[in-house]
């Protein structure tokens, strides 16, 4: 009842604001309107009240470390990011990351040439995603069932594997490795496959018919069918399209760490969801950008180097990053319903 | 007792105020509702009808003003506090819980009704089907999900009327009912006042004010314009104090004689779906609106989503401008040039959450990019404002939320984005529902406009008025097949009511 009181008298005043929205000012207003603005500005007060507090903290290792820490989990953090706006979920991002790293591992051991290994480790997990799409979108399962049981699935498919152990992989060749390790200039290669995914897909969702479909169909799913879209298509890719990043994710991990962790990324998939969230993705699908959803990782990942560097305790990160989480949302909220 | 006079005021408002923020939502206003009357309430959307009642449900608090309850002032400061005074308010969309009983959903405000920590369900039904006696025949242990909505909206009055209501508020409670369904409304309306309840109706539909209600007052941009007794006015006293200025005709002029073209747009053959519909036959000439009329449950719906293969399996064959089409998923039928409007327009009509801009484009994002799928945000942001300017839509800019506009706006930018694909056929499935009535004579205009310019209108409507004030022609449906035609001096509400809920052309003629 409340609800569409606010609607009704929202009415003029979302007309008024908008109107002044128009113009060089207005534009300005906008930006400051915005989500990513705002998270900006927080991890600059960060980065700002860290250099005071922590003479490690503005130097380049610790800087390029903490590039490190979320560039790979970035990538996850697309694909998710991108599966939430279409109204899907996906738990099972952390087993299935790691499952790229065994299969690759594996297959490597067994004589496969890592490069063609890594690509059936990406395609393999290109699959999985299909499979859980067509759970989701022929069966009819909710996305968090079907990948709650594939993460538990993946997970198992790993300590199969391996046995529950890691696997060192110390033969793999240095242009391999240098994908985990190298660097073009002072800039790691990790990091600059980042900004490329992250630069590519931020393209794709804001200016492609493609993506804007995604949009469609996460914002009303019946609406989106009834202007002609295939939703179920459009639902199934995305799921598939998460899975499929996860692979590239672990491939890098692989080569970054030198061994296959069949127990890497067990939580990873909290993680991956708050930072989109944080950055704006809505759980019911139709809002999320990919910039807000790094800048959410970002944040998060901010957060802990400066947690460790100050001593706080490992057990306090967890509760501040779930704390952050909350108050993310929770202003969200505020700022929705003010809007109507 | 017996010195309480009908003419005494049980509810008595003056000078109310309230703002948000900026906005004055009411800016001093005085309501009266006697004993037993069917008092309506009108005006357009954002008149500030809604913010008034939830004022006196206790949803909202008043920045000023008096409100008295049997002569004494009251501060009502909950729903649950207007209940217990006796106020009891159906709002306008059905909040009832699908999964579980009706006595449960009546009962659910009281849920103990024996004083134990245990459910009695034989009392609470028991006690649930004493009131809903008193309404029509539903069970009391049947789901909410598996009634139609007209029972549910009298299970929503059920609910309404557990707690002694003395005062009951209807917000446009036959906005999803079929004439029928809303005569049986009425009647309990009717009878509800006979027993002394006073009834405040939320209506825009003149013909149901006129015929039911016994004062009229009418609210507009927040302030009290008037009340009169329906039996010294006529409609269009009352639309013109509604929208404040005069609407010399609520319906455009119909196709003259001259203007009547042979030419044939859509052919629909045997079109057919196996549970549903079977056998719809009907052409579409070229300058005419085509009206589709029934009961709800009737098949109009399914037989045009049918048509466009939003759903079911379809056969029959479908002609267009002279060519046989295969269309197999409704991406062929928009790519053939034709759309379907949606009844719903919250629910599958529009991305509320997405701009303007976003929504129009929706059905063919191809026009508005470049090689390669790019969207051409410039292309997309010109074809909103275009077809926003020829609809006379009133918004701020393209990449506003459409769900900031109001409802009649937000009907337009459906409709702008029906016409963004330069459709050749049009179907409007319900094209004016919660629309005020100046934005329902603007769609009404832009229709035959662009019947004018020859693209295919085929309106669907439970507004008898409509059908009859739109279209040059209406072929009613009956239980999945036409049940005739009507056209010209034979469109009349009884001939199609009669059609629709009786029989066929030739049962009539004998």
């Amino acid at each position: 009842m409340k609800a569409e009181e606010t609607t009704t008298m929202a009415t003029p005043q979302a007309e008024k604001m908008d109107r002044t929205g128009s113009g060089a000012a207005g534009t300005i207003r906008r930006l400051l309107r915005m989500r990513e603005t705002g998270l900006i500005l927080i991890i600059l007060v960060l980065f700002i009240a860290m250099s005071f507090a922590s003479p490690y903290f503005l130097t380049w290792n610790n800087m390029r470390a903490m590039a490190m820490a979320f560039a790979v989990e970035g990538i996850v953090v697309v694909g998710m990011t991108i599966l939430l706006i279409s109204g899907g979920i996906d738990l099972s991002v952390g087993s299935v990351t790691a499952l790229a790293m065994v299969i690759a591992g594996l297959l490597f051991l067994n004589g496969v040439d890592p490069w063609i290994a890594s690509a059936m480790a990406i395609a393999a997990c290109t699959a999985i995603g299909a499979g859980m799409g067509f759970f989701v979108t022929r069966v009819g399962l909710h996305h968090f069932i079907v990948s709650l049981a594939v993460m538990v699935i993946a997970r198992g498919l790993c300590l199969l594997g391996t046995g529950g152990r890691p696997i060192g992989l110390y033969t793999l060749p240095p242009e391999f490795k240098f994908i985990g390790q190298g660097s073009i200039g002072v800039i790691p290669v990790v990091i600059v496959i980042f900004v490329v995914v992250v630069l590519v897909f931020d393209f794709l969702l804001r200016r492609t018919t493609m993506f804007r479909k995604v949009f469609y169909t996460g914002s009303n799913e019946k609406a989106a069918a009834y202007s002609g879209i295939r939703t179920k298509k459009v639902v199934f890719l995305t799921t598939t399209l998460c899975s499929g990043l996860c692979g590239v994710a672990g491939i890098i991990y692989m080569a970054r760490f030198g061994s296959a962790q069949p127990t890497f990324g067990i939580g990873m998939e909290l993680n991956v969801i708050a930072a989109a969230v944080i950055g704006g993705a809505s759980l019911s699908g139709g809002t999320g950008t990919i910039l807000g959803a790094i800048l959410g990782t970002i944040l998060l990942s901010v957060v802990s180097s400066s947690l460790a560097l100050l001593d706080v305790s490992v057990y306090w990160q967890d509760i501040i990053r779930g704390s952050i989480l909350l108050s993310a949302v929770t202003i969200d909220h505020y700022i929705n319903k003010r809007r109507g | 007792m017996s010195t309480v006079d009908r003419d005494d005021p049980i509810l008595k408002i003056t000078k109310l105020t309230k703002s948000f923020g900026p906005i004055k939502a009411l800016r001093g206003v005085d309501f009266e509702l006697r004993r037993g009357e069917i008092h309506a309430l009108a005006g357009e959307n954002g008149a500030g009808k809604s913010t008034l009642m939830n004022i006196v449900d206790g949803i909202l608090k008043p920045d000023s003003g008096e409100i008295r309850l049997d002569g004494v002032p009251i501060n009502i400061t909950s729903p649950a506090m207007a209940q217990k005074l006796g106020i009891g308010f159906v709002h306008q969309e059905i909040a009832l819980c699908p999964d579980i009983t009706v006595a449960e959903n009546i009962f659910m405000g009281v849920t103990n009704t024996s004083r134990s920590p245990l459910m009695d369900y034989r009392a609470l039904e028991r006690r649930a089907g004493e009131i809903l006696h008193r309404l029509g025949d539903i069970n009391p242990a049947a789901l909410v999900g598996t009634l139609p909505i007209s029972q549910q909206q009298l299970v929503e009055i059920a609910k309404a009327l557990t707690l002694d209501c003395r005062v009951l508020i209807l917000d446009e409670p036959t906005a999803a009912l079929t004439e029928r369904e809303s005569r049986v409304l009425f009647d309990i309306m009717r009878k509800l006042a006979a027993q002394g309840i006073s009834i405040i109706y939320i209506s825009h539909r003149m013909v149901e004010i006129f015929e039911n209600c016994h004062r009229v007052t009418v609210l507009r941009d927040g302030q009290y314009i008037t009340t009169m007794n329906v039996a010294e006015t006529t409609p269009g006293d009352v639309v013109r104090a509604m929208v404040g200025r005069v609407i010399d005709s609520l319906y455009p002029p119909k196709l003259t004689a001259e203007e009547q073209s042979d030419e044939i747009i859509l052919d629909v053959r045997g079109l057919t779906e196996r549970s549903r519909f079977s056998d719809v036959s009907f052409s579409l000439r070229r300058g005419e609106i085509l009206g589709l009329a029934g009961l709800i449950g009737a098949g109009r719906s399914e037989i045009v989503k049918g048509l466009c293969r939003l759903e079911g399996e379809v056969s029959g064959e479908v002609t267009l401008h002279g060519r046989r089409l295969r269309l197999r998923h409704y991406a062929d039928s928009i790519a053939a040039g034709i759309v379907y409007l949606s009844e719903d327009r919250k629910g599958d009509g529009l991305f509320l959450d997405m701009s303007i801009a976003s929504n129009v484009s929706a059905l063919k994002l191809e026009q508005v990019a470049r090689g390669g799928g790019i969207i051409d945000e410039r292309a997309e942001a010109d074809q909103a404002e275009t077809l926003g300017a020829r609809l006379n839509l009133k918004y701020g800019h393209v990449g506003q939320q459409v769900s900031s506009l109001s409802g009649g706006n937000q009907q337009k930018v459906a409709i702008a984005k029906m016409l963004s694909v330069n459709p050749k056929v049009i179907f409007l499935d319900e094209p004016t529902r919660g629309v005020d009535v100046g934005a329902k004579a603007e769609i009404h205009r832009i229709l035959r406009d662009l019947a004018r310019t020859g693209v295919g209108i085929v309106v669907i409507s439970s507004e008898l008025p409509e059908l009859i004030g739109v279209c040059d022609r209406v072929l009613v449906v009956r239980e999945g097949r036409l049940a005739g035609e009507v056209t010209g001096e034979a469109m009349t509400e009884d001939r199609i009511m009669y059609l629709a809920s009786v029989g066929n052309e030739r049962r009539l003629a004998s």
